[in-house]
């Protein structure tokens, strides 16, 4: 890990909704290509954290964030900072697949592009858009039917989808919430193949209700409790031999 | 088997007194179920018995005098035969031109407003008004468009007429706007965000564009509404017996020159009036049928997932 790059650093992040707070003073380093996978039971403020790290959270009415996310050395939350600017180098996924359902499947994976500094032409345009489904496995499944609405698609493929869009405006960093709890096995697995995929090219960090997910995919593995960041350390070493007896009873199923 | 045995056992005296009264209960459910649904049908059928018998009469007053001249024809003076209503069609096409150039932008936004803005007080209030103003009888909005419109300017206009009805539109498109936009589901906004869309381009590209189906159907309803409106015109367009196009000049329009033909002691313009009455229902019923083929899905590949 140390030869890496650090990408995304988040650095005693707080979160509120109104007067509760959800996230408490976390500190997280996310290495450049690595996969970080953040499990913790509902509402331990997983997904909250997430949403802080591409300035999501203030989007909500009551929403308040302090702290400092490092993105590349430069803290997102600094006064001069834009967060449509920051939105636009943090791709997100959500929990369900939110295809634009007005939107062919070409205009989709191109919606991003059209809010991108500088003109992007048709034919750029066509390529950033193969190269984004090609790179989401979905291509073969779509290519003769670009035009066709994005909701003619099955849940799985409409998740891969959103990933595509997410990825078409070459993003440093990935954000990926529970994007397969409103899927089938099968969409899943394609999914969790996706993201090993992409493992290496694309910072990616995935909050997951599902420990094996984690297991399967992630470099590294946070585990959150009641706003609290628990532990962090390579995957294979929390979950074999966890440091902390709360971590310990989590992935054994103690409590969940 | 069990199913067997219970059915060799003879019921007892209860079992048999509570199936009896089950069965007696069941006739009387079904006699009351009968009656309710005639009732409820005869309702239904009422409900449209108007609009059957209007059509009936129509066609049968003004088929007659119905012609290709009716449409293409200005109206002959009283005791000639013959002319139509060439210049009222095209008038109450350019009132609610000008109704829909001033009330769709302004109903549209309000309704993007209030749905975006749930809770903040100038949302409430806007509502409550809009919901009051809705309810305003058309003939008053005319005679502030007289006194603001056509008052100072000196006389009246198909502008005039325009805005009023198109005022008249705004809270009945506002409010179906704010109800087709909260139908959208805030993941889409979340989405639109995320990828780095500013609201005011989230809302105008993403959520307006979700919600357009129930949003142009709105559009359309509210149009038929006020395509036959009289009152307000008789005091802002005013009609004209001559072609106009000009908007700053009184303009013919369908429900005033039927008016006016109605109340007329004339056989003929009666006859003109009811076929000016059968023409502009038939507007309605295109402007309510075209609401209804655009509420349908924009792709033809399924709406389904």
């Amino acid at each position: 890990m140390s030869d890496q790059r650090t990408r995304l650093v988040a650095e005693s992040l707080d979160a509120w909704f109104g007067s509760i707070h959800a996230v408490h003073g976390i500190s997280l380093p996310v290495p450049e290509g690595s996969v970080v996978a953040i499990i913790g039971p509902s509402g331990c403020g997983k997904s909250t954290f997430l949403r802080c790290l591409n300035r999501m959270h203030e989007t909500v009415p009551t929403g308040r964030v302090s702290g400092r996310v490092l993105l590349d050395g430069r803290n997102i939350y600094d006064s001069g900072v834009n967060p449509i600017a920051v939105r636009k180098h943090i791709g997100m996924v959500f929990q369900r697949p939110t295809p634009f359902p007005t939107m062919s499947i070409r205009d989709n994976v191109a919606a991003g592009l059209r809010v991108m500094d500088g003109h992007v032409s048709r034919r750029e345009t066509d390529e950033i858009v193969e190269s984004a489904l090609r790179r989401a496995a979905l291509w073969d499944e779509v290519k003769d039917r670009l035009g066709a609405s994005a909701l003619a698609l099955s849940g799985g493929q409409q998740q891969r989808l959103c990933i595509a869009r997410a990825l078409a405006t070459s993003p440093r960093v990935l954000l990926l919430d529970e994007p397969t709890a409103s899927l089938d096995p099968a969409s899943t697995q394609s999914v969790e193949q996706l993201v090993r995929e992409l493992r290496g090219e694309v910072t990616i960090i995935i909050v997951t209700h599902n420990m094996q997910q984690a297991a399967r995919i992630s470099d590294r593995t946070a585990f959150f409790l009641a706003g609290d960041l628990v532990e962090v350390a390579p995957t294979e070493a929390l979950f074999t031999s966890p440091s902390d007896p709360r971590t310990e009873a989590y992935i054994t199923g103690r409590f969940g | 088997m069990t199913a067997g045995a219970i059915r060799t056992q003879r019921p007892s005296a209860r079992q048999r007194a509570v199936s009896e009264r089950a069965r007696k209960g069941l006739g009387r459910r079904r006699a009351v179920n009968g009656v309710m649904l005639v009732v409820l049908a005869t309702a239904a059928v009422v409900t449209v018995l108007p609009l059957v018998f209007i059509l009936f009469h129509l066609v049968a007053k003004g088929a007659t005098s119905l012609d290709i001249a009716f449409f293409t024809h200005m109206p002959k003076p009283v005791g000639e035969a013959g002319g139509g209503m060439a210049n009222a069609i095209v008038g109450t096409l350019i009132v609610i031109g000008l109704a829909m150039a001033f009330g769709l932008p302004v109903g549209v936004g309000a309704g993007l407003y209030l749905a975006e803005n749930r809770g903040a007080w100038l949302a409430n209030s806007v509502r409550f008004l809009s919901d009051v103003l809705n309810g305003l009888p058309s003939i008053v909005m005319g005679i502030f468009a007289w006194q603001f419109l056509v008052r100072p300017v000196g006389h009246f206009s198909a502008l005039s007429g325009g805005v009023a009805l198109g005022a008249m539109m705004i809270p009945m498109i506002a409010r179906t706007t704010e109800e087709m936009v909260r139908t959208v589901p805030a993941s889409l906004r979340e989405a639109a965000l995320a990828l780095g869309y500013a609201r005011w381009r989230t809302g105008l590209t993403i959520v307006l564009r979700t919600a357009s189906a129930g949003i142009v159907t709105g559009v359309l309803v509210s149009l038929a509404r006020v395509a036959g409106e009289t009152a307000p015109l008789l005091f802002t367009a005013f009609g004209n017996q001559f072609w106009s196009t000009s908007i700053t000049q009184p303009i013919a329009a369908l429900p005033l020159q039927i008016f006016n033909y109605a109340i007329s002691p004339y056989d003929d313009w009666h006859r003109l009036a009811w076929a000016g009455a059968l023409v502009l229902i038939a507007l309605i019923l295109v402007i309510s049928i075209v609401a209804r083929v655009a509420t349908r899905a924009r792709f033809d590949t399924g709406s389904g997932d």
